[in-house]
């Protein structure tokens, strides 16, 4: 599929386009916080940015998501029994969406969707009803480590489309299918276009200078990671709360929970986060992660070691640096797992 | 597209206090659609989410086998929010069931072999719907010698009573129900079930255990087993670690990359030895 | 004494007790990994002693450490202190939850902490800062392509700002001279344009300031006061707090959670600078903390011996607001 081209003074019939069947969000400044908003034109959309401060996994895996509904009457016909919640009744598009956060979609996509059984309905209908239009990121952060987690600032994976900004113009690379309808009345590309943001694509991948290593623990086995020494200074300073999970665009644990009120009951998940004690403890009270070190030790295995044992040498981790930025107590994912893997 | 979260509706058609403490009670479900039963095809050793609607869901090992029919049995100990509510539960009420979820024990595997099954406490619901399947006349002749090890610390608290004393009437199945210690009225065996396993001391042979029970038992069980010559590969158990949604997502019950909910329940002990013990 | 220079001493300080086989443990900061973010560090030996730093970005609160370690097995730690925190050892000496002997205090008077979202809003929201460095009373601030000097002034946590007590209460080894006991802000001024609105109004004031809550529960477990074992929001039986991010459960959290420190708040700002939102958790403290010390006289953590208002029951204690 060949690149096309999407000059900024044509964005407002572009994004007029997109809206005729589907409600656009993009990320917007709210004092001082970059966060996904509906886009209500063209002018508002942000170029400048890293990063929306929270991942966008909240349009997939809203942190509260009603699953089913019942009616809390034993007599009533139907009474108790569970009925699922509506699908997506509008298709939606995700405008410049950082390509490590469509990244991390693909990453949960094989987790949400593994078979028959383990298809989770409630990811799939919004995935499936939702077109991502991915922003080639040009200036890392200097907290972002994404070349070093099989992802990259110009990365493909996961996204529909990929727009490089190219000053007064972004070459429009169609990636899906339906990518490519989207782009469908645009011109083509021209050769230095393509050239220029491979230019800008070498340059943004060279500028992530600190990263991880992650070779010797791919090598490694379970138990032997798990024992390391390392664990018993990791989590020192650990405060257990849910900060690194809930900005994390991989992160999806979640918690199933009943309400009441009055004759109206539903079925309800809440992000839930593996720091929490409560997370694992069983009705005897028994928890087999009883301290903060197993608890810290869980978050980093999972996403280094567990998921890419399960999913084909997959990362848990697309390196997008939210942790590293908003930890409390500054624990440092690529610290962490360059003492894993030393 | 089936959403695995929505359970099927089900009735309560029986329910029964099984044991003195009347911490253990007794519940068969029957499917309100009968499209639902054909869907729930089941294996022994899997489990399912038991749904309340208004309190939320609670993993429990099927009691039933396939070969009884569409009933579903489910043993609850009473300790949490969900269970609470369901001992409080009558029959004709309505509630769910969610599954089935999990792997199941390696029934495949185990054609051709000697089988022991040890029990203690109230974890041998899922050896009870082992059993009954391996005792059907389809299925009997494709295993060895069974063993049928259980104890309790109380002839009260044992579970099931009908189903092992009909057992114990046959030719094709040795039980050893056991107590902790005597008691009056008791005809059966006294004794701890480590010290049970010894006297009956089951040769590694051509043979799979499954082991399931309190964390103490399994403790003082392995040695013997150790001590008789098995191999950790010929040792079956079945964890149990808190739940949510029981496929393989939400992430509570992992032990390392494993979900006790979709990779497990059952376990060799060959895998467990790889594994951290997060259980 | 600037920075660096109490740096060097606590270093020194530290070095000399742990070699001297004195505490087990010193909890200090050491530098982090990105510009502004010092973090909490054990040193367990003379040479880890030597990671240990103080600058104006010491933003936990490391009274906190001694109630989320076992201290049994620890045996006795030295802990680096400045007012607010000395005031939270007192306050958990006072509630049991440690000994005056298991504690060595390093007593540092505070030089008053910044907040990085100031700095970072001072350069432009827009702006990667890369590195911080401090000058007296400036910050350097660099970046691509960009270097400024911010007035300390400018950019000081709004707590450290209406502080009342820079110098720590207890002190076993006091690093440099005591200081001014404020900075000059009234901390009645922090509740106060709360406090004027009606009901409805504060209502819709307090919601809105909480809106963007993600419930990580970054604000309790970076408080010293938050020890219980199981905290009420993740009590199931029964549930006293929904879980869910509807604005009635974040609400009754951030509610319950603030009454249940009152008048043992010290107004440390942990909760504020451990927030990955920035909400102004102190808008609600901060009243609370007011009422206290207006109804009984009392303020948190003050000295070792007088009674925390609220475990003790007077007859002539003010009950217009129980009414």
């Amino acid at each position: 599929m060949a690149d096309k081209i999407l000059a900024k003074d044509k964005l407002a019939e572009f994004i007029a386009a997109l809206q005729k069947d589907k409600d656009v969000f993009a990320p917007k400044l709210d004092n001082d916080r970059l966060v996904w908003a509906p886009l209500e034109k063209a002018d508002d959309i942000v170029w400048e940015f890293s990063n929306t401060e929270m991942s966008p996994k909240d349009f997939f895996f809203p942190q509260t998501e009603c699953m089913m509904h019942f009616k809390n009457d034993p007599k009533a016909e139907d009474g108790m029994i569970m009925q699922a919640e509506p699908e997506l009744a509008k298709e939606r598009a995700l405008l410049n969406i950082r390509p490590c956060d469509a990244k991390a979609f693909g990453v949960l996509d094989m987790i949400f969707c593994q078979d028959e059984m383990t298809n989770d309905v409630y990811w799939r209908d919004k995935r499936e009803k939702t077109l991502l239009i991915g922003l080639a990121c040009n200036d890392p952060c200097p907290t972002c480590f994404c070349t070093t987690v099989g992802c990259g600032p110009h990365n493909e994976a996961g996204l529909d489309v990929l727009l490089v900004d190219l000053g007064d113009k972004l070459l429009a690379r169609p990636i899906s299918d339906k990518g490519a309808k989207a782009l469908s009345a645009l011109p083509e590309a021209a050769a230095d276009d393509a050239a220029k943001a491979a230019e800008l694509k070498k340059a943004a991948e060279d500028s992530i200078t600190q990263g991880v290593g992650t070779d010797k623990i791919s090598g490694a086995e379970v138990l032997d990671l798990f024992n390391l020494p390392m664990w018993d200074r990791v989590h020192e300073s650990c405060l257990n709360c849910g900060t690194c999970t809930f900005c994390c665009p991989t992160c999806h644990c979640f918690d199933i929970q009943d309400e009441v009120q009055g004759e109206a009951g539903r079925r309800v998940r809440n992000w839930d986060y593996c720091m929490s004690w409560l997370f694992t403890v069983h009705g005897t009270g028994h928890n087999p992660r009883h301290g903060k070190k197993e608890r810290v030790r869980q978050r980093f295995m999972h996403k280094f070691k567990y998921i890419p044992l399960k999913r084909g040498g997959e990362i848990g981790c697309v390196g997008c640096g939210r942790c590293v930025q908003l930890c409390p107590v500054n624990i440092d994912v690529r610290e962490v797992v360059n003492s894993m893997n030393a | 597209m089936k959403n695995p979260y929505v359970p099927y509706p089900v009735k309560i058609t029986k329910a029964l206090v099984e044991t003195e403490d009347k911490q253990l009670k007794s519940f068969w479900l029957d499917f309100l659609n009968p499209a639902d039963a054909k869907a729930f095809d089941y294996t022994p050793g899997q489990f399912a989410e038991l749904s309340v609607s208004g309190f939320g869901e609670i993993p429990i090992g099927i009691a039933s086998s396939p070969t009884e029919g569409d009933t579903l049995l489910f043993t609850v100990n009473k300790v949490g929010h969900v269970t609470k509510k369901l001992h409080n539960m009558a029959e004709g009420d309505v509630m769910g069931v969610r599954g089935p979820l999990g792997n199941s024990y390696p029934l495949k595997e185990m054609e051709g072999k000697n089988v022991v099954i040890v029990a203690g406490g109230f974890a041998v619901t899922t050896l009870r719907s082992t059993v009954t399947w391996m005792l059907h006349p389809d299925n009997r002749a494709k295993y060895g010698k069974i063993d049928f090890i259980y104890g309790a610390r109380t002839p009260g608290l044992l579970l099931y009573e009908d189903q092992w004393r009909e057992w114990q009437k046959r030719d094709d199945i040795d039980c050893h129900i056991t107590i902790d210690r005597e008691a009056p009225g008791w005809d059966g065996l006294v004794g701890f079930v480590p010290t049970i396993c010894e006297q009956v001391a089951p040769k590694p042979d051509n043979a799979v255990a499954l082991i399931c029970g309190p964390p103490v038992m399994i403790r003082f069980t392995q040695p013997v087993f150790d001590k008789l010559g098995w191999q950790p590969e010929q040792i079956v158990m079945s964890l149990e670690n808190r739940m949510k949604c029981g496929i393989g997502i939400c992430g509570r019950c992992n032990v390392g990359p494993e979900y006790v909910c979709k990779d497990g329940p059952v376990f060799t002990k060959a895998q467990l030895d790889k594994l951290p013990a997060e259980y | 004494m600037e920075n660096q220079e109490v740096a060097q001493k606590i270093q020194e300080v530290a070095k000399k007790l742990l070699s001297e086989g004195k505490v087990s443990c010193v909890i200090g900061f050491e530098k982090g990994t990105v510009p502004m973010r010092e973090r909490p560090f054990f040193a367990y030996t003379p040479e880890e002693a030597e990671r240990l730093t103080w600058t104006s970005f010491c933003c936990n609160n490391l009274a906190n450490f001694l109630v989320r370690r076992d201290l049994g097995e620890a045996g006795k730690v030295a802990v680096v202190a400045q007012g607010c925190v000395s005031r939270n050892i007192v306050g958990l000496i006072k509630e049991n939850q440690i000994s005056r002997e298991q504690v060595f205090v390093i007593g540092v008077p505070s030089p008053g902490m910044l907040d990085r979202r100031k700095v970072q809003a001072e350069v432009g929201a827009e702006k990667v800062i890369t590195e911080v460095s401090e000058d007296g009373e400036d910050l350097i601030v660099k970046g691509k392509g960009f270097e400024e000097r911010v007035p300390r002034k400018k950019v000081m946590r709004d707590n450290c700002y209406t502080c009342v007590q820079r110098n720590p209460v207890i002190v076993d080894e006091l690093i440099g001279a005591e200081t001014e006991p404020t900075h000059g802000g009234n901390i009645d001024k922090v509740s106060a344009p709360w406090e004027k609105l009606q009901a409805d109004d504060r209502w819709a004031e307090f919601a809105e300031n909480y809106q963007t809550c993600i419930r990580c529960y970054a604000c309790r477990d970076a408080c010293p006061l938050c020890y219980c074992h199981v905290c009420f929001v993740d009590e199931a039986q029964p549930q006293w707090c929904g879980k869910t991010q509807d604005e009635s459960d974040v609400l009754t959290y951030h509610v319950l959670r603030a009454f249940h420190c009152a008048g043992r708040c010290t107004d440390c700002g942990a909760c504020e600078s451990a927030c990955p939102m920035g909400i102004k958790v102190r808008r609600l403290t901060s009243k609370i903390e007011k009422d206290i010390r207006e109804m009984y006289g009392y303020q948190a953590g003050m000295d070792l011996e007088s009674k925390p208002p609220m475990s003790v029951y007077r007859p002539d204690d003010p009950q217009e607001f129980i009414k």
